[in-house]
């Protein structure tokens, strides 16, 4: 009896908890002052693409923050590879399924190199994560736009669109590719090899490097699954958009980063997990849908999201002040 | 050199070291008895830690020979050196504090499922909590394998999971680096109970430590090391306080070791 009262409380006490009832508190405060617009079939599609993309993102940028590490990349990257997805598919003709595989390989063999290339970077050239990526960033998207000369590449086949804009069992198909990748992912963190390793080198490199663990191995993994997501990313981009999107992904690794950290994955690497992450994408998007929805000025979403951000920090910080008593 | 007639089961015979123009070990000589708790000691600087850190391969050695269960061994990494049957318990602890007992006893060597999902790479989490429970408590320690991060217990349960980790993989020796430097009276004497329990497995123990109290309440033998090089070996119970103080201050030299300090 008292030890499921203790497992009740440690429940409670996660941060990820404390998110979810924030997520459930905010679409029941919009679902009461909208009752007929925001809480119908039609508005939650709309909610699950738009947390499609960002979703694959954050699922490579949970690994990339429980090893302490940081990808502000991911924005750049996706634009870079749906560049180069639509240059393949253009170049491979016909629109038809093979020139849409062309597109997808494409897509994310570009965005696997720039990942291989932080993780390089990083491990092998010791470069801090932060100052590495945010290299990328610039790199990626001047390269994108050297590729295609500044212009949005516009000639993507009319049936990946289609495709990107159909539905399954009434579900957007793009929110079933984002959740079977972030599901697939998430039980890898939790429950392989590979996913403990992660959470100890971002808890402590030198540990698990004595403990005999690869750790520059693990890094360079880890990046290059991040960048093989935002790969994954841009090609659900040109399928949802029909388009590259250049300028469209300036905010994209800082949403990124916001989800991962509101969903209680700690910038200081050790602890994370994915279906908080998944809750942590959901509160922006609601919260800016709901806004729409009753006329509120769409600007104060971006205030709304910052006030949510530094209460998961705070939460972070009381469980370390905690831990390290 | 009479490694036939006795029973260590490592031993070190004339090791140099330099870093840049700092001899830290001048032919040191180290033996570990099958089964005892040798103690190490020695100033500031009279090449403790770097000798242990040549015998658990984090760092190698210039010269000299290093036997181990009379073969001679040279281990370029901690990782050879681990699966040669020695473990280290660094003073750090070396542990990762977000994760709980079972995963920092496994780190690195994980349990995994059987069959397919083995392959996979998943982890049986249920075998490893299962096998650690068994460790903690084979060494009487107030841990369960199901506790939070490690960051949230004691300094004393922190320093018994880092000794437990190294205890389930030893075979042979098990170096613990001062491991009651932090620690309070309490902890201290269950460190010290623990370091009895863990001789009492079968595996040696070199314990390093400036205590001179402590390593003879612990030790079997002494073994004090000065400038680089062993200059007293002691039996505890046939030794004097004042011995091992005046062989650490260089007062005076054991006249067995004197031809080793001869240039």
């Amino acid at each position: 009896m008292s030890e499921v009262v203790l497992k009740l409380r440690k429940l409670v006490a996660r941060p990820t908890t404390t998110m979810l009832l924030i997520l459930v508190a905010v679409v029941v405060v919009f679902a009461v002052l909208a009752p007929s617009s925001f809480p119908t079939t039609n508005n939650l599609r709309g909610v699950l693409s738009d947390a499609a993309i960002l979703l694959v993102l954050a699922t490579g940028a949970t690994y990339v923050i429980i090893t302490a590490g940081i990808d502000l990349s991911v924005g750049s990257v996706l634009v870079f590879s749906a560049v180069i997805g639509a240059k393949a598919m253009e170049a491979t003709g016909g629109g038809g399924a093979s020139s849409i595989l062309a597109g997808l390989v494409g897509s994310m063999a570009a965005g696997g190199a720039w990942g291989l290339l932080n993780g390089a970077l990083i491990a092998k050239a010791h470069v801090p994560p932060f100052v590495a990526t945010l290299g990328s960033l610039g790199a990626a998207y001047g390269l994108a736009l050297v590729i295609s000369g500044g212009v949005d590449v516009r000639s993507v086949p009319s049936g990946l669109v289609e495709f990107g804009n159909g539905r399954v069992l009434g579900i957007p198909v793009l929110a079933i590719v984002a959740l079977v990748v972030a599901a697939l992912f998430g039980v890898v963190l939790a429950l392989t090899v590979f996913g403990r390793r992660t959470y100890a080198i971002g808890s402590n490199p030198e540990s698990a490097r004595r403990a005999g663990i690869n750790v520059d191995l693990h890094l360079m993994q880890v990046y290059a699954i991040a960048g093989l997501l935002a790969g994954v990313g841009g090609f659900l981009s040109l399928a949802r958009y029909g388009t590259t999107t250049i300028s469209g992904n300036t905010q994209t690794n800082m949403q990124v980063i916001t989800a991962v950290v509101i969903g209680g994955t700690s910038l200081f690497g050790g602890i994370g997990w994915m279906l908080g992450t998944t809750i942590g994408v959901f509160i922006p998007i609601v919260l800016a849908n709901g806004f729409i929805i009753l006329g509120v000025v769409p600007y104060w979403q971006y205030v709304a999201v910052g006030m949510v951000l530094v209460v998961a920090v705070i939460v972070d910080q009381r469980r370390r002040i905690r831990q390290a008593n | 050199m009479s490694e036939a007639h006795t029973p260590a089961v490592l031993q070190a015979r004339g090791i140099t070291k330099t870093f840049g123009h700092v001899e830290a070990l001048r032919g040191a000589d180290f033996d570990v008895v099958r089964g005892e708790v040798v103690a190490l000691m020695g100033d500031n600087g009279a090449g403790k830690s770097t000798l242990v850190k040549v015998l658990s391969g984090t760092i190698q050695h210039d010269g000299g020979t290093i036997l181990l269960d009379g073969h001679e061994v040279a281990f370029q990494s901690p990782v050879e050196a681990r699966e040669a049957g020695i473990e280290t318990v660094y003073q750090d602890l070396s542990l990762a504090d977000t994760l709980d007992p079972a995963t920092n006893l496994f780190l690195g060597r994980e349990i995994r499922r059987a069959g397919v999902l083995g392959a996979l790479g998943f982890v049986d989490g249920k075998a490893m909590r299962a096998r650690a429970e068994e460790v903690f408590t084979s060494l009487n320690l107030t841990i369960t394998a199901g506790h939070d991060a490690v960051g949230n217990l004691s300094g004393g349960q922190r320093q018994g999971i880092a000794v437990a980790r190294a205890v389930a993989w030893a075979r042979h020796v098990l170096f613990l680096d001062e491991p009651t430097a932090a620690l309070g009276v309490r902890q201290t004497r269950q460190v010290l109970d623990l370091i009895r329990r863990v001789r009492d497995t079968g595996v040696s123990v070199v314990l390093i430590s400036h205590s001179v109290p402590e390593v003879r309440s612990v030790a079997d033998r002494i073994e004090v090391m000065r400038l680089g090089r062993r200059v007293g070996a002691f039996v505890t119970s046939a030794s004097t306080s004042e011995d091992i103080v005046s062989a650490i201050t260089g007062a005076t030299t054991d006249p067995d070791m004197s031809e080793v300090g001869d240039e």
